[in-house]
């Protein structure tokens, strides 16, 4: 080992950060003691998802991982000053003197403004810092409290990336931003002509004024707000101004102590990213490498790693040409991206454009002259292809260039690339190292791949790749159900209707393996209660239900039970409310009106469960099917019988298709909603199946999910008749229970559906496939055979059996269970050791589901 | 573990144990669990489907609750488990041990059965 040298780094932003630690990741015998001095007093952090905290992204989450290392000693809000490269010393703010024996500057950029006057005056803005972001925050809580009338405004100066992400701030904020770009569109650097129109379109369509050809020519106050002035002397009221007009590498320490800088600035570097002076070298923002600085943080990743290699007496470089410029809009709701040559600069080089306005899209790939190489693109309202395309960047075209980017054309996989390719550019992370983590160190998920190796850590738009890519390593492509069967849940149901099997034994002894597990066995029980096997705790069938289906109740994180007697339509009589009042009142259950049109009474213990339906059942309730992957609620809004817009019954109708459907079990919750007019006070296309009054009928719509991943349903069919809508409804249901995915909602289902909605359409309208007959038969034993749940319990001894506290003390309460007092009403009171947060997708505790 | 042919796989020789009568054999389902109390003990009993008996604590580590004789019962791997009905995690029911988070378990406890009577030895 040899003598522990000394690194200093000047700037902890996100090069730096990375710098220190690949450093400290590689440097095994700790042959370097590392002290970071930053002059930002907080944590490095992510700047590129910056803007996410306007969004109420904490601190905390944009933070970068915390060095904490007895090698590395960071110093926060103590910028350096002087740099006496004879000496090897750098001078802090506090006074503090280091001696190095290497430096690395990683001091990034500076906000470019431009020299006109009033650009200091209070309420003028840069966007660069979390620092930046608190004042600016500060500025508009502060303009949107004036008293006054109109809306507060805000100058944008600058329409790049970053002044669109400004703008989009600005808006949610609370204040009308109007972008000024000096360029004749938008996003020059990045979107040709083509390009930029559309991106305009869009961008004001999202409430941002948009000016483009101008400059901002001076600012001025005036009566406690900002005036803008710009070059065609039109005049803008502006509460805040910010400036978002471009960066400048931030190189002053360099030139303070003679160290040659590029042309357009930055601290000039050879390709091993060292500048004039042996011991110092200079990555990220503030490098100029060959003469060219770069925004953007992947080729600062790039330079950290080098540094990081040399520094350990490696021999890695930078070669600039292989630099990845490509951007990609992360927020304002409007796609943009651009990769690679876009705006066609190769010599010889064609543009391939396909514009569909109607749509509101813009693709362009830039190919070489012979048609063979894809060199760049511009994509403008879809940036779907982005992840795809990019890494193909230099790679031959795997097909046509037109069916590439047209819609509808090739949908290229991961498949399609070298295993050279870049699959994360910011990571600078090739499809040959994922194949690798997949294969040799056994990552079966996202998640494994970003701790891994790091891709899909910065700005997220390789992942989707990187699940089509686990895909096509075989891992996620496997459908079986769990380890007992190999079998998807749609073969499973085809195997078992054209069998006649009719228990889980016989079905895992001839077609499975084992004894099942809490995977594959409510998804059995889903499909035998589907094809219409009597009560769901009939048999054998009682020991498949989850625990929600085998009390039909919800459990409660106490091991309480909630109870949801259904309320058709959400209509109710004042003796219904009356009689719910007293049974909640009489067994001191918690009340509350849910988000599905009902009420939902909490804290029953097992063995109340019974006496409380009982109650509820002598009073005509039935059960809500709360519990049950099956019809939740059809929501209703009052339609024509009240308001003065309905144009048809929407309770009416409400009420008929819940009393249609329910208790029908499917892969996953069902839920609908009927609006009486096109005002959609039934918010009917958040749900799986939505009905909406037309004049002349019903319009439906299917594939809606609230949940989190929101989709709008689509229109399948429009101004039916009632008996139309009935059939279509019918049909769309068991076709998606027969064909979907265990715990797969009808939205991605639909998504998932070869062909989707037109497929779905002949499916079911056309009878494309001759399945029709079946399904309506099927929907029929469904109707016919209908039963409430909850009254086969009450009336058969044997079932009402297991509803009991302890085998052996039947009536005695769960001692573990207490209530406190909230507002009123009885909640759980709280244990010792409270389960954290169950957070959803994160395997906090091993394997975990939702409901 | 005991099986219902009334020899037991492994009975306990530990003399300190005290036998409690949980309920009838016939009162559990296979693959369905029921939960007993003694004292302020509880208990998940669960029969297999080849007939074997166990008993956990029924107390589920993560929640608190006391619901684990609430679970889905079957295998993984061959290994018979209950998958607790608050977040799903699986316990063996041989050695009570959670098959998804390393470190954690619950109890296991002796069964029997004498005079077609499930018996749970405790400490
Ligand atoms: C009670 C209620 C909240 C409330 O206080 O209003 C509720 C409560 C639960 N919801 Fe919900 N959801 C309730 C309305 C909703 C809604 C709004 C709606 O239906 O209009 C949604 C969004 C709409 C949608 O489903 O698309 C909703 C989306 C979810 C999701 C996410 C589903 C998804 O597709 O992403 C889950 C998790 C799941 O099912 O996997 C969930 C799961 C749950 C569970 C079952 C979680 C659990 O396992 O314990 C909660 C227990 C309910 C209970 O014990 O009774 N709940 N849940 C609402 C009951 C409505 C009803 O009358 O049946
Ligand atoms: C709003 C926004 C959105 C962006 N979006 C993207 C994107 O989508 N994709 C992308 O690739 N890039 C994006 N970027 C750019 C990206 O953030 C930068 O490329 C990256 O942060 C550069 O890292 P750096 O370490 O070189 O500089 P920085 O992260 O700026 O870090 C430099 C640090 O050095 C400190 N410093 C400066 N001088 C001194 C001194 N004398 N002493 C001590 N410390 C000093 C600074 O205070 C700063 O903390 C975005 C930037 C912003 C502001
Ligand atoms: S959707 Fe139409 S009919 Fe129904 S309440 Fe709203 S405005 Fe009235
Ligand atoms: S490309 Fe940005 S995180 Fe992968």
């Amino acid at each position: 080992m040899t003598d522990t040298r000394h690194l200093v780094v000047v700037g902890n932003g996100m090069v730096g950060h990375r710098l220190v630690s690949a450093l400290r990741d590689r440097d095994e015998h700790g042959e370097w003691r590392i002290t970071v001095l930053g002059e930002e007093t907080r944590q490095a952090y992510d700047r590129v998802a910056l803007s996410s905290y306007v969004d109420g992204t904490s601190e905390e989450e944009l933070r970068l991982a915390e060095l904490v290392d007895p090698l590395v000693d960071l110093r926060l809000g103590d910028p350096v000053v002087a740099i006496d490269r004879e000496r090897r010393t750098v001078r802090t703010a506090s006074g503090a003197a280091l001696t190095y024996d290497a430096l690395v500057l990683a001091t990034g950029s500076v906000p470019f403004v431009p020299p006109v006057p009033g650009k200091d005056l209070p309420n003028c803005f840069v966007y660069r810092t979390l620092d930046d972001l608190d004042a600016i925050q500060a500025a508009a809580a502060a303009a949107v409290a004036k008293p006054g009338p109109g809306r507060r405004s805000a100058v944008v100066v600058g329409g790049g990336l970053l002044g669109l992400e400004a703008a989009r701030a600005m808006r949610l904020l609370g204040l009308s931003p109007q972008v000024v770009e000096i360029a004749p569109r938008l996003m020059p650097a990045q979107v040709d002509e083509g390009g930029g129109a559309l991106l305009r379109e869009l961008v004001t369509g999202q409430d941002i004024a948009v000016r483009t050809g101008v400059a901002v020519s001076g600012i001025r106050e005036e009566r406690d707000r900002l005036v803008a002035t710009l070059s065609d002397e039109v005049e803008l009221d502006a509460d805040l101004v910010v400036f978002s007009a471009g960066i400048r590498a931030q190189d002053a320490l360099a030139r303070s102590c003679d160290l040659p800088v590029g042309e357009r600035g930055g601290v000039l570097v050879d390709a091993r990213c060292r500048t004039h002076d042996e011991n110092i070298w200079a990555i990220g923002e503030c490098a100029a490498l060959e003469g060219r600085t770069y925004g953007l943080v992947a080729p600062g990743y790039a330079m950290a790693e080098v540094v990081a290699d040399r520094l350990l007496g490696g021999r890695a470089t930078m070669t600039p040409e292989e630099l990845d410029m490509s951007t990609k809009l992360k927020l304002l709701g409007v796609e943009v991206a651009s990769f690679g040559d876009a705006h066609a600069t190769t010599e010889g080089a064609l543009e391939v454009v396909v514009n569909d306005p109607v749509a509101g899209t813009y693709s362009k790939i830039v190919v070489s002259d012979d048609a063979q190489t894809l060199l760049g693109g511009v994509l403008v309202g879809d940036a779907s292809k982005y992840s795809t395309l990019r890494p193909l960047v230099g790679a031959k075209l795997p097909a046509d260039p037109v069916a590439m980017i047209a819609p509808g054309g090739v949908e290229l996989g991961a498949d399609a690339l070298p295993d050279s390719a870049q699959i994360c550019s910011c990571n600078a992370v090739t499809k040959g190292t994922l194949k690798n983590a997949i294969h040799a160190e056994g990552c079966r998920t996202v998640p494994d791949l970003k701790a891994c190796t790091k891709a899909g850590t910065t700005c997220g738009s390789c992942v989707p790749l990187l699940k089509k890519m686990l895909v096509d390593e075989g891992v996620e492509v496997s459908k079986a159900l769990c380890e007992h069967f190999t079998y998807s849940r749609a073969e499973l149901f085809e195997i078992i209707a054209s069998t006649g099997i009719r228990t889980f034994t016989e079905l895992v002894e001839k077609h499975g393996t084992g004894r099942g597990c809490d995977l594959c066995k409510p998804a059995v029980a889903s499909i035998l209660a589907s094809l219409g096997n009597g009560h769901i705790h009939e048999g054998e069938q009682a020991t498949l239900q989850d625990t929600n289906d085998h009390f039909l109740a919800n459990m409660q994180r106490n091991g309480t039970y909630s109870v949801v007697p259904r309320i058709a339509g959400g209509e109710i009589t004042p003796e219904g409310l009356i009689v719910i009042g007293e049974v909640a009142r009489d067994f001191g259950l918690y009340t509350k009106i849910t988000g599905g049109q009902r009420i939902d009474m909490f804290g029953a213990r097992v063995e109340q469960l019974p006496a409380i339906w009982k109650r509820l059942v002598d009073a005509g309730f039935e059960s809500g099917h709360a519990y049950g992957k099956s019809l939740r609620t059809v929501k209703s809004c009052v339609g024509s019988s009240w308001c003065r817009y309905g144009v048809q019954d929407s309770v009416g109708m409400a009420v008929l298709l819940e009393l249609r459907y329910r208790g029908l079990r499917s892969p996953h919750k069902l839920k609908s909603g009927v609006s009486g007019c096109a005002r959609e006070c039934a918010e009917a296309r958040s749900k799986d199946f939505g009905v909406i009054a037309t004049e002349k009928g019903w319009n439906l719509y299917v594939g809606g999910n609230g949940g989190a991943t929101p989709k709008h349903a689509q229109l399948l069919v429009q101004d039916v008749d009632q008996e139309t809508l009935i059939r279509t409804i019918d049909r769309y249901l068991m076709f998606y229970i027969r064909t979907a995915d265990r715990l797969q909602r009808t939205a991605p289902w639909l998504e998932g559906l070869e062909g989707g909605l037109d497929h779905l359409r002949e499916v079911i309208v056309d009878d494309s496939l001759g399945i029709c007959a079946e399904l309506d038969a099927a929907m029929a034993l469904h109707v016919e055979n209908y039963a409430d749940e909850w009254r086969g319990v009450l009336e058969d001894p044997k079932k009402l059996e297991r509803f009991v506290s302890f085998v052996n003390e039947p009536g005695t309460p769960d001692p573990t269970i207490s209530f406190v007092t909230e507002r009123g009403q009885p909640v759980p009171a709280p244990r010792a050791g409270d389960p954290e947060p169950v957070l959803i997708g994160v395997p906090a505790f091993g394997r975990q589901e939702v409901q | 573990m005991t099986t219902t042919d009334e020899r037991p796989a492994a009975e306990t020789l530990d003399t300190d144990l005290r036998w409690e009568t949980a309920c009838p054999l016939e009162r559990l389902q296979p693959e369905r669990g029921v939960a007993a109390l003694f004292g302020d003990e509880q208990v998940a009993i669960f029969r297999t489907h080849d007939g074997s008996l166990h008993a956990l604590g029924n107390v589920d580590p993560r929640s608190g609750a006391a619901v684990l004789s609430r679970g889905i019962v079957g295998d993984r791997g061959g290994e018979p488990i209950v998958a607790s009905p608050v977040y799903k995690e699986a316990y063996s029911l041989v050695d009570g041990r959670c098959l998804d988070a390393p470190g954690v378990s619950v109890p296991v406890h002796p069964v029997r059965l004498r005079d077609g009577l499930v018996q749970i030895g405790l400490r």
